[in-house]
């Protein structure tokens, strides 16, 4: 009981990262019907950044935690945000019309250009990032086994709850994510009523870029230790998180990425760490085969 | 009759791909009235109605809105200068209740007259209002039809473009959707290009007429001349529409 229960404090706390990250993969494919592989580097990156803030912030003294979280949470959103507004501009924008894997193919190599990048730039061995937050709740002690959550695992679960609820309003409550949706049904009619649909689209990518800065910084918080391959597995993840709660759907791609953090998890906890991934990836295939429009996605319907 | 244009199209080429569309399309339609573009599937009608609209985009040749030339700029941009457009097959958002695709279709329009217009717009239409929470796709065809001209009159248009507004409607239905469209013109002062493939009704609205033949303009006339003209009467009216 006691070790089931600490297990299900982690297992959401890795759910609420992935889920960030997902939300970024499920926004761009509603919109423009393209998987953007790139994605996961645009949080490699969101990683880096954090990490840089936070050295700047301790240069400059900043001794307060939630303060430093903070700043380099705004930091890392701005900086990533560029990143991901920059990679649509440049590597997809010019390939809108063209084939359909044209833009799959530029997102791969977009992939392959940042991580080379932040190698180059930051070096190959991993980075440590130090510990911002410490310490912890005890929440119960069983089986001669203390049940407790950290306040960074607090903090992880309560900054996802916040960002997920906001930008759930933004989507369902605002003109912007009206145009979003909007553009997602039918893009034509979206610019037939004045909808700047290229502006909607980079705002799509700027968002996701954003959460995915944000599932950075909360990665680098968490494990204390970042490289610049960190985008590959944790991208593909998450990109199985949005298929397995259906691809183009906002709850679905937060489902999706609680319960890959669970199985992650629990595989890890119960059965064997070193075939964590390969649960992860067989529960990937075994959606595609059976259910390819994953928990929440509705199927394709045609339009009239 | 008014003798200002609102809308000058002259020598419009489009193209899907190596397909070309339109030859050369000219034609007026002068502010406050309602013209009209009849003539057989293929023929370009609504490929023109979206050139006008920017999408696909003219290879050739120009188009003025009250006096400026737009056959350059990007749709949303064409939009905001006061074109809208009900298009074929609606294009109601179906997965957007009826609320919110009128909220589209106030979204180059100024927040403070919304509540205004929306008013109006149930006013003309009360089945909306009765909806208005009701999911677009959910809709029957008239209702559809209702919600596109309604989400094309939240913008305030100046210039009413309408792409078989009648098409797969049941006849009543189709009545009151022309009575609408006569009312829009009427007391709005909305100018209205109208695409029918019901001659007939369009022609009888109309003051001036198009009959678009292979993606080229072949007579014109005002909707009285059209509708006695022997071409057309052969062509589009006693060929079993009505």
């Amino acid at each position: 009981m006691a070790y089931f229960s600490q297990q299900l404090i982690n297992a959401i706390t890795l759910g609420a990262i992935y889920g960030l990250i997902a939300i970024g993969y499920t926004m761009v494919y509603g919109i423009i019907g393209m998987i953007n592989f790139a994605h996961g580097e645009v949080f490699m990156i969101g990683a880096f950044i954090s990490l840089i803030g936070f050295m700047i912030c301790s240069l400059l003294g900043i001794g307060s935690a939630p303060l430093a979280i903070l700043l380099v949470l705004l930091l890392a959103m701005a900086f990533t945000a560029v990143y991901g507004w920059a990679i649509e501009r440049l590597a997809y924008r010019p390939l809108r019309g063209s084939f359909r894997l044209a833009p799959l193919i530029s997102a791969i190599g977009v992939s392959i250009v940042l991580q080379n990048y932040v190698q180059l730039a930051q070096g190959a061995r991993p980075k440590p990032g130090g510990q911002i937050v410490s310490g912890g709740y005890n929440l119960f002690s069983a089986d001669g086994f203390d049940v407790r959550v950290t306040w960074l695992q607090i903090i992880i679960v309560a900054v996802t709850l916040v960002l997920m609820t906001g930008f759930t309003w933004v989507i369902a409550r605002t003109p912007l994510g009206r145009q979003q949706r909007a553009c997602e049904q039918d893009m034509k009619m979206a610019a037939l009523l004045g909808v700047n649909v290229n502006k909607t689209i980079s705002l799509t990518f700027v968002m996701g870029a954003a959460l995915a800065a944000v599932a950075g910084m909360l990665f680098l918080m968490y494990y204390g230790v970042i490289d610049f391959f960190i985008g590959f597995l944790a991208g593909i993840k998450a990109f199985t998180a949005a298929v397995l709660g259906g691809i183009g759907s906002l709850p679905g791609a937060m489902l999706g990425g609680l319960l890959i953090g669970l199985i992650e998890v629990f595989w890890a906890g119960y059965f064997s760490s070193e075939y964590k991934d390969v649960a992860v990836f067989a529960i990937l295939v075994l959606v595609l085969i059976f259910r390819p429009t994953g928990l929440l996605g509705k199927p394709e319907i045609e339009k009239v | 009759m008014p003798d200002q244009n609102i809308l000058e199209v002259r020598e419009i080429a489009t193209f899907y791909g190596a397909i070309q569309a339109l030859h050369g399309v000219d034609l007026d339609v002068a502010k406050g009235e309602i013209a009209t573009l009849i003539g057989a599937n293929g023929a370009g009608k609504s490929t023109l109605l979206m050139t006008i609209c920017g999408s696909p985009r003219a290879q050739s040749g120009s188009i003025r809105f009250d006096g400026e030339e737009i056959v350059k700029l990007p749709t949303h941009e064409i939009v905001r200068r006061g074109v809208a457009q009900v298009p074929e097959g609606r294009r109601i958002f179906p997965r957007m209740s009826v609320f919110e695709n009128l909220q589209m279709g106030a979204t180059i329009s100024d927040p403070a007259h919304f509540k205004q217009d929306i008013e109006r717009v149930f006013a003309m239409f009360p089945r909306l209002a009765e909806r208005r929470e009701q999911r677009g796709g959910t809709l029957s065809g008239g209702e559809q039809q209702m919600l596109a001209i309604g989400r094309a009159l939240m913008s305030r248009p100046r210039l009413l473009l309408l792409d078989e507004p009648s098409l797969g409607l049941a006849p009543l239905v189709v009545q009151q959707i022309f009575e609408a469209i006569g009312r829009i013109a009427r007391e709005e002062g909305v100018t209205i290009f109208l695409v029918e493939q019901n001659a007939y009704h369009a022609l009888r609205l109309a003051n001036r007429g198009y009959v678009l033949v292979n993606g080229r303009v072949r007579l014109s006339g005002t909707g009285a001349e059209l509708l006695a003209n022997a071409e057309v009467r052969a062509a589009y009216l006693e060929g079993g529409q009505t």
